[in-house]
């Protein structure tokens, strides 16, 4: 599965499980919270990652 | 907006008691640059250096390209928001010091900082092979943060650029040419029957090191919107970018954006060029989406019928191109994009990142992966302390017979997505 | 510069002996000889190359007879032992295209004899041999003969003395899927702007860049039981120890590296960097885990939410790195996660 920004090149090249990241520098974090919210913004896109992995798809999908 | 451009043309470059230009020689007071680029006390030194075509001459790694040029009639200064107060700028009367550039140059910043050779095969890929270069190598404050060296090496490069064109306020240029536009208006009753065409440029904006200014303003942080295509011509637009060498655009590229210049040749000619279109290339999908959007409804807005679309930088930025593409062709408007390619070393793999059917009219600045020796060159300026570490280097790229082994990627402007060059792929 | 030695194959139609009912014409070898468009190959040649063979195959015999032709052919053609193969040019004539790409092909890779070929881009020949032998692009018909010669003779040569080939577009050849650089005569804004009118007009352009057909794959299913499942990182973020031990180039990648994490909770500034020159590369140094996350699935993984995250992880740098290398890495790596018993990957990109 893929963690990525720019979701339009993930669908592009052909990736099957997507799930949209935060920004290109920093996909799973974002400098401008505190550690704390930090991680758990970064908790949240893994654990949506996990469940993209555990779930069926047809063809390529973004789990939003 | 009517611009009249006085160009002079510089013969040779030599170091002076008195800065001054006379019979198109351009004599620099070492004494008198150096001071300027010394208002900063973020620079520790500077040395300043003179490469001219056909020499022995490695310059590395290269930041800026700058062409010095002066304001003499008309509203604003050079680069407004940056070095002259905020006003708009295009039009009126200015001059340009031609077939020279002032080179910035020093100690590393990001990975990407290019390579300008004066001869041998690398000068045929860098347009900065052809000009006279008033190379300045900086040296930063210790302890000081790579974004500020940044900042300071890039303001020092505009001030001794604005300093050298100001020698020129006096001067009889030794060739004018006039460029005009209409206001949307006058184009409508000026050329009713001529197609009504734009030119959309992506500012690269993703982030420290990767980054444009439009009249001072991070280009990151503006919306797409529309500007005299003469605006650039008194340095509107302004290059923070340490993206790949071979594909940014130098500050000179923006002044003398290849483009503007060629739309204008067919401007009321075969069509209206109504107007300059700037966007970004940010790092946020929301981004890509919202400057991609508005782009195309701008160009429905202004009723073109066609666009030029220059992309700047690679990889991500390949997306912004795409979505700009299809986006505008969507609207009816007929697209063509000028990008450049990663195709491998080999030149076997996929050239962009991103790819759409609407995408059918290219034009491309060639492969940035193409493998070139530079043989050794008797004098470096700057260091080659990192040459082993820009981008389109490796560890195997200092060969032992001093001769580099590299990327096209690491030459200043050689793979230029505005249509600079003649290099070209199939 | 002595003048090369080629072998020209050509069919029965072409050789004069008759048409569609005599397409069973076997394989023939006439040395010394210069049959039918060998004649204005020769005058084209000038003094850089003479045929000093000619092979006649009939279309259908070729193709029906596959192995045999083959076989002999190739046999004659070690025997001369040419500079260079010259096949056809067989215009849209669908098995003579073929026929012309199958031998030109086989004399290549089984006799290291380089080979040239010429035909109509919608011979069925030209998709399948386009990759593998350099095909001059043709007109449609015989008719096209002067300017194919004038095409096919001089790549020849420049194939032949093994010199250096420009782009398809220089040299004339059908586009093989190899981005080669060469100057244009006119800078790339003036040729946008020409395209530009063109487009505008409703007039025929050509685009310089095709856009290209990605790859798909079907997806895997999904991971049934995540509490027990072995998860490994990957990323293109260029996540690397501090220092870059093995080098892993900022940009254009030539090669991956695999770390351990075994007992690493967290990624610190200390420890760990990106190699990446492609993004602002602050807010991975300050913390990696930005990129690889790390501290999120250890703590998932002493929560029980998943079975174990794998010790090494896969690095590059997704940075102007060919697709074609970063296929290759993929590969190697993704044999080692299977061999490792991993059942899943979180690939990061930044």
């Amino acid at each position: 599965m893929h963690v990525c920004t720019v979701t339009p090149i993930s669908m592009t090249v052909g990736a099957n499980r997507i799930v949209p990241a935060i920004a290109i520098p920093h996909p799973l974090g974002n400098p401008a919270l505190d550690k704390d919210e930090e991680k758990k913004l970064r908790r949240g896109i893994v654990e949506k990652a996990l469940e993209a992995l555990a779930t069926e798809v047809d063809g390529q999908t973004i789990f939003d | 907006m009517r611009l009249e451009m006085g160009h002079i043309y510089i013969k040779d470059i030599q170091f002076a008691a008195e800065s001054k230009i006379e019979d198109g020689i351009l004599y620099v007071s070492e004494e008198a640059v150096k001071a300027v680029a010394l208002e900063d006390e973020k620079i520790k030194s500077v040395s300043f250096d003179i490469a001219k075509p056909g020499e022995s001459v490695r310059i590395t790694p290269v930041k800026d390209v700058i062409e010095p040029r002066v304001k003499v009639e008309g509203r604003g200064g050079i680069f407004p928001g940056v070095i002259a107060k905020v006003d708009t700028v295009g039009e009126g009367k200015t001059y340009a010091l031609k077939g020279m550039a002032v080179v910035t140059a020093g100690k590393i910043v990001g990975f990407q900082e290019g390579i300008i050779d004066m001869t041998g095969p690398g000068a045929d890929y860098t347009p900065f092979s052809k000009t006279l270069n008033l190379v300045m190598v900086c040296e930063p404050v210790d302890g000081i943060k790579q974004h500020d060296y940044e900042k300071a090496v890039r303001f020092a490069g505009f001030r001794v650029a604005v300093y050298l064109g100001e020698l020129a306020r006096e001067l009889t240029p030794d060739e004018t040419k006039v460029y005009e536009t209409c206001t949307i208006k006058e184009g409508m009753e000026k050329y009713p029957n001529l197609p009504r065409v734009a030119y959309v440029q992506m500012l690269q904006s993703q982030g420290l090191l990767h980054d444009t200014y439009v009249y001072g303003v991070d280009a990151k942080k503006i919306v797409p919107t529309i500007m005299s295509p003469t605006e650039i011509m008194d340095g509107a637009i302004v290059s923070g970018n340490c993206v790949s060498a071979c594909d940014k655009n130098p500050t000179y590229v923006h002044l003398n954006n290849p483009v503007v210049h060629d739309m204008f040749e067919q401007h009321g000619k075969t069509f209206n060029f109504v107007c300059h279109i700037i966007t970004n290339e940010n790092v946020y999908l929301a981004d890509k989406q919202r400057s991609s959007d508005w782009t195309a409804k701008i160009c429905k807005m202004l009723d073109l019928d066609g666009v030029i679309v220059s992309q700047e930088g690679f990889g991500n930025p390949d997306t912004d191109l795409i979505m700009n593409c299809k986006k505008i062709e969507a609207e009816g408007v007929k697209t063509v994009i000028i990008t450049d390619e990663y195709a491998g070393r080999d030149g076997k793999s996929q050239s962009l990142a991103d790819s759409d059917p609407a995408a059918d009219a290219v034009v491309t600045g060639g492969n940035a992966n193409q493998v070139i020796i530079l043989p050794k060159l008797d004098k470096v300026i700057g260091t080659l302390d990192y040459v082993t570490k820009i981008a389109g280097a490796s560890e195997e790229t200092l060969r032992e017979d001093g001769s580099l082994e590299v990327e096209l990627q690491v030459l200043t402007g050689a793979t230029n997505e505005t249509g600079f060059n003649k290099l070209s792929a199939r | 510069m002595a003048k090369l030695k080629v072998v020209h194959y050509i069919n029965q139609f072409f050789a004069q002996i008759g048409g569609e009912e005599k397409a069973d014409y076997p394989a023939e070898l006439r040395v010394g000889e210069v049959v039918g468009p060998g004649m204005a190959l020769t005058q084209q040649f000038g003094d850089d190359a003479e045929i000093i063979a000619t092979i006649i195959c009939g279309d259908s015999y070729f193709n029906e007879n596959l192995e045999k032709a083959k076989a002999d052919i190739l046999a004659w053609v070690k025997e001369q032992a040419p500079d260079v193969f010259v096949a056809g040019p067989a215009f849209n004539a669908g098995r003579y295209g073929v026929a012309c790409g199958t031998i030109a092909d086989a004399v290549q890779e089984e006799l290291g004899i380089p080979a040239v070929t010429g035909m109509y881009i919608e011979n069925p020949g030209a998709d399948m041999f386009k990759t593998k032998v350099y095909i001059v692009s043709t007109k449609n018909s015989a008719a096209g003969m002067r300017d194919a010669v004038k095409k096919l003779a001089p790549l020849a040569v420049k194939v032949g003395r093994g010199d250096k080939i420009g782009a398809s577009s220089e040299e004339g050849y059908i586009p093989n899927g190899v981005r080669v650089n060469f100057f244009e005569k006119e800078r790339g804004s003036l040729r946008a702007v020409k395209m530009l009118i063109k487009k505008l007009n409703d007039k025929p352009f050509e685009t310089e860049f095709p856009m290209p057909d990605f790859d798909r794959v079907d997806p895997n299913p999904a991971v049934k039981d995540l509490a027990h499942a072995k998860i490994a990182l990957v990323t293109s973020g260029g996540i690397v120890p501090k220092g870059n031990p093995d080098h892993i180039e900022s940009s254009s990648a030539s090669h991956y590296g695999e770390y351990d994490i075994a007992g690493v909770m967290d990624l610190t500034e200390e420890t760990y960097e990106t190699a990446h020159g492609g993004y602002d590369p602050v807010y991975a140094n300050e913390d990696s885990d930005r990129v690889l996350p790390v501290d999120v699935l250890r703590d998932l993984e002493k929560e029980g939410k998943i079975g174990e995250l794998h010790h090494l992880f896969y690095t590059t740098t997704g940075n102007g790195t060919a697709v074609a290398s970063s296929k290759a890495f993929a590969e190697e790596f993704s044999k080692k996660l299977k061999d490792d018993g991993v059942d899943a990957v979180i690939l990061t990109s930044t």
